[in-house]
């Protein structure tokens, strides 16, 4: 038996809390998008996890700031050494928002509820290698894979897979009762969400009293709310060009939020003329990524030459072999028969990073020979065209799911890369627990799509927030779509 | 009188049958589905089949249109696919803020445009006249949405007198709530206010040539005798027609409005369900805003035939 190391949860939140005098007190925080509806375990709507992760609904792992996975209801796990049975101990006196306590029972109702036959749950993807849910006792929960799986514990982190009670399940959509620091409080659906404070938390207590979530998506509706002072933090702002704005007035803090969104230029790899490398390759050195970068993000954004989030100690940065270069763009294209250029469709979806990449990135294209016909969706249209019809040449479209980089594997996915080879280090990847020949096999799949050049990879998206001077405790980075209040609190 | 409000009353529900097609046809024609879009980029087939199994997409098309107009006329408005929530719900909630808001708006175009309109009229050619008329031509030409922004630079960024936006609630008292209705309901009053003012100086001044104000005259009243009692009653025909469109305007205006002022109203719920592909939520609020027009069209035609005698006897 292999012994997983502890991480306490309680003392991890402790070191943030004991720093600086806390002020409890409300707190008003805006978000672009309201969530549709109160279950993460039923939607992709990063909207739900960004208002309800970790604050409302904890899972048996969680993310931190840095994108690690700390113990969240499992206070230990171990893992057997095939890799095949996890055995999590759970921490004691948990209850539910509605008094009722979260046990063995519990957990085996969520994540063979995420895996059933009728799940409506986004990922199902992630817990299908879960092949049984065992309750041991009370406190301990045995799950068995087909397969071994060197990410399981971090899929058991995501929103999907948080811990719901079955008798709450009929109304959490509306009412949703979980088991973190904060309870739903109310919702004034179209304006905000109200979460209060549990005073019954099985952890370390949330600071705050009360954190009002507000949802503005206008740009300039979102500024004239923060310079008014009608909101405490922005997370996710709308208008980059504005941040140098902030970033002067005392009044404000800027921080700029990496996330774990790969903006890529997705190319139809089965599409002529892209299922010829060299074109692909051809069209890498035809992109100026700075120039997107400080064009349609105004300079926020890290460039990338591969599918992996640079803040992960697994990514290589691999730009230089795509570097900008017109003229060998040219050369190149003409090596693979097309000269004169040719034609095709750039569809892009409402954000702004892919309608303001978008006109920078068929200029760019023009000038190799390249016309890219632009034409404008809404991502209902994108998803249906795009996304499942694979009617498209190239679109541009941030990949917003954590370490993700095995979408290459699937080769039905919309970009179509279909690659043996690569597909084979991934399934390496999957049943890897070692850290080391993991992060090989990350590295080797990083380098292979980077030379098939699969799609343009552009920048990786980084998010402003803007919050007040005085707020204290926010998530820097990103790793997955969340807005942890639970150790925010205010500087005395 | 009553054989002319039957007449309307018959043609307002055939314009209803109408409006319930094509709404209904329009939304459904449009691409995306509305499973896909709320389970995004990892949902499986089999996931999405549930999901739309659930949603109740996978009748046919007529089946899906008796169901939407037989419940509706139950006063059942459906279930929205996103929110999950009764929309009749969703929609009683918006109410209470675009409602009030075009209602606070009408009142203060009026309250602008009849002065200004009478005051512009009766001093035909004076300064007081030229500047009315300058005025309003820049009210019209002042998109709202843009003289909203100004309004919270200057009220919310600067002056902190209002909040740039959000709704304070109604139970926290009338007059909070008609407080952050404020700004964005004299932004909407704006360019009606100038449209009306103009209509109801135009208006007047046409009447006010007319044989029987001579006539008044003649009598002995003095110009302003006539105007108040004669010419104004007559003048007001084109100024209810436009009232009444621009009620319609109000309700369906406000949609960029609310988002400007982020206010949960019925605009931005239909905003917000129409990228989210929430069709039974934009088909039953655009029924309902096209029942709001042709309501208010009908109220505007009984006004007709109470201001003017004549109408009833015609028609």
């Amino acid at each position: 038996m292999k012994f997983m190391t502890k991480l306490s949860t309680v003392s991890a939140l402790a070191m943030t809390v004991a720093s600086g005098a806390l002020a409890a007190g409300d707190m008003t925080v805006a978000l672009q998008l309201e969530p549709p509806h109160l279950d993460p375990t039923s939607a992709a709507a990063g909207a739900i996890d960004s208002v309800l992760y970790a604050n409302v609904f904890e899972g048996l792992t969680r993310f931190t700031s840095d994108g690690s996975i700390i113990p969240g209801l499992a206070k230990s796990w171990e893992i057997s050494e095939d890799g095949l049975t996890y055995t999590f101990m759970l921490a004691e006196g948990v209850t539910f928002h509605d008094g009722t306590t979260m046990d063995a029972e519990d957990v085996k109702f969520s994540l063979d509820r995420a895996r059933a036959e009728d799940s409506a749950n986004a990922q199902k993807a992630l817990y299908a290698g879960i092949t049984s849910v065992d309750v041991v006792d009370p406190l301990t929960v045995k799950l068995t894979l087909a397969e071994p799986n060197g990410s399981m514990l971090f899929n058991l982190a995501w929103g999907d897979a948080v811990i719901v009670a079955p008798e709450s399940i009929e109304g959490i959509k509306q009412q949703p009762v979980g088991t973190g620091a904060f309870k739903f409080g109310s919702w004034v659906q179209g304006d905000s969400i109200t979460l209060e404070k549990n005073d019954a938390y099985w952890g370390t207590p949330a600071v705050l009293d009360n954190v009002t979530f507000k949802f503005i998506s206008d740009p300039s509706a979102a500024f004239a709310a923060v310079m008014a002072e009608d909101v405490d933090v922005f997370s996710g702002y709308p208008a980059p060009e504005n941040v140098p704005q902030f970033e002067a007035d005392a009044r404000f803090q800027v921080l700029i939020v990496d996330t774990e969104g790969e903006t890529i230029l997705s190319t139809n790899n089965k599409m002529p003329p892209f299922d010829n490398v060299m074109v692909r390759k051809a069209m890498s050195h035809a992109i100026d990524r700075q120039a997107i970068i400080d064009g349609a993000m105004f300079g926020l954004g890290t460039p990338i030459g591969t599918h992996f989030a640079p803040h992960h100690p697994d990514y290589v940065d691999l730009t230089a072999g795509s570097n900008y270069d017109p003229e060998l763009a040219k050369k190149m294209l003409a090596e693979a028969g097309y000269a004169d250029g040719f034609k095709t469709t750039l569809k892009l979806p409402p954000p702004s990073y892919a309608r303001r990449g978008g006109e920078i990135i068929a200029a760019q294209l023009r000038e190799v020979g390249i016309e890219a016909e632009i034409s404008n969706l809404e991502w209902a249209q994108w998803l249906e065209q795009v996304f499942k019809g694979k009617d498209f040449g190239l679109t541009i479209v941030s990949h917003t799911e954590p370490m993700d980089i095995g979408i290459y594997a699937r080769p039905d996915y919309y970009f179509q890369y279909d690659k043996p080879e690569f597909q084979a280090l991934n399934t390496s990847l999957e049943a890897e627990a070692d850290p080391a020949k993991r992060k090989e096999l990350a590295v080797a799949m990083q380098k292979m799509i980077a030379e098939d050049a699969v799609n343009g990879y552009l920048f990786q998206l980084a998010v402003p927030t803007i919050a007040k001077a005085g707020v204290v405790g926010l998530w820097e980075s990103a790793p997955t779509q969340a807005t942890d209040m639970t150790a925010v609190h205010w500087k005395e | 009188m009553l054989r002319f409000v039957l007449k309307r009353l018959v043609s307002l529900w055939l314009s209803l049958v109408v409006a319930s097609v094509v709404i209904f046809l329009f939304v459904e024609v449009v691409p995306g589905d509305p499973a896909a879009y709320m389970l995004g980029m990892n949902a499986q087939e089999d996931t999405l089949n549930a999901l739309r199994e659930q949603l109740g997409l996978n009748g046919s098309l007529l089946e899906r249109y008796l169901s939407w107009v037989g419940g509706m006329l139950r006063g059942d408005f459906g279930t929205s696919y996103t929110y999950r929530t009764p929309v009749s719900e969703m929609i009683g909630e918006r109410m209470w803020i675009s409602l009030p808001l075009a209602v606070f708006a009408l009142a203060l175009s009026t309250l602008i445009a009849f002065p200004a309109g009478i005051w512009a009229a009766s001093k035909r050619g004076s300064i007081a006249d030229v500047s009315v008329m300058s005025l309003t031509q820049l009210g019209v030409a002042i998109p709202n949405f843009w003289f909203a922004m100004l309004m919270v630079l200057l009220f919310a960024v600067n002056l902190r007198w209002f909040s740039a936006g959000g709704f304070a609630g109604w139970d926290v008292g009338f007059l909070p709530a008609m407080k952050s209705l404020t700004l964005p309901a004299v932004a909407l009053a704006l360019p009606q206010a100038s449209i009306l003012a103009r209509v109801m100086r135009s208006s007047l001044l046409d009447t006010l040539g007319e044989d029987y104000i001579r006539t008044a005259r003649a009598k002995g009243l003095s110009r302003r005798q006539a105007l108040w009692k004669h010419a104004l009653r007559n003048a007001l025909i084109p100024v209810l027609t436009i009232i009444g469109l621009q009620f319609s305007f109000l309700m369906a205006g406000a949609i960029i409005i609310e988002n400007v002022f982020f206010l949960p109203g019925l605009g931005r719920l239909v905003f917000q369900s129409i990228s989210a592909r929430d069709l039974i939520v934009v088909e039953s609020v655009v029924m309902l805003l096209v029942f709001a027009v042709i309501l208010v069209n009908f109220l505007v035609d009984v006004a007709y035939a109470l201001v003017d005698p004549r109408l009833r006897v015609r028609s």
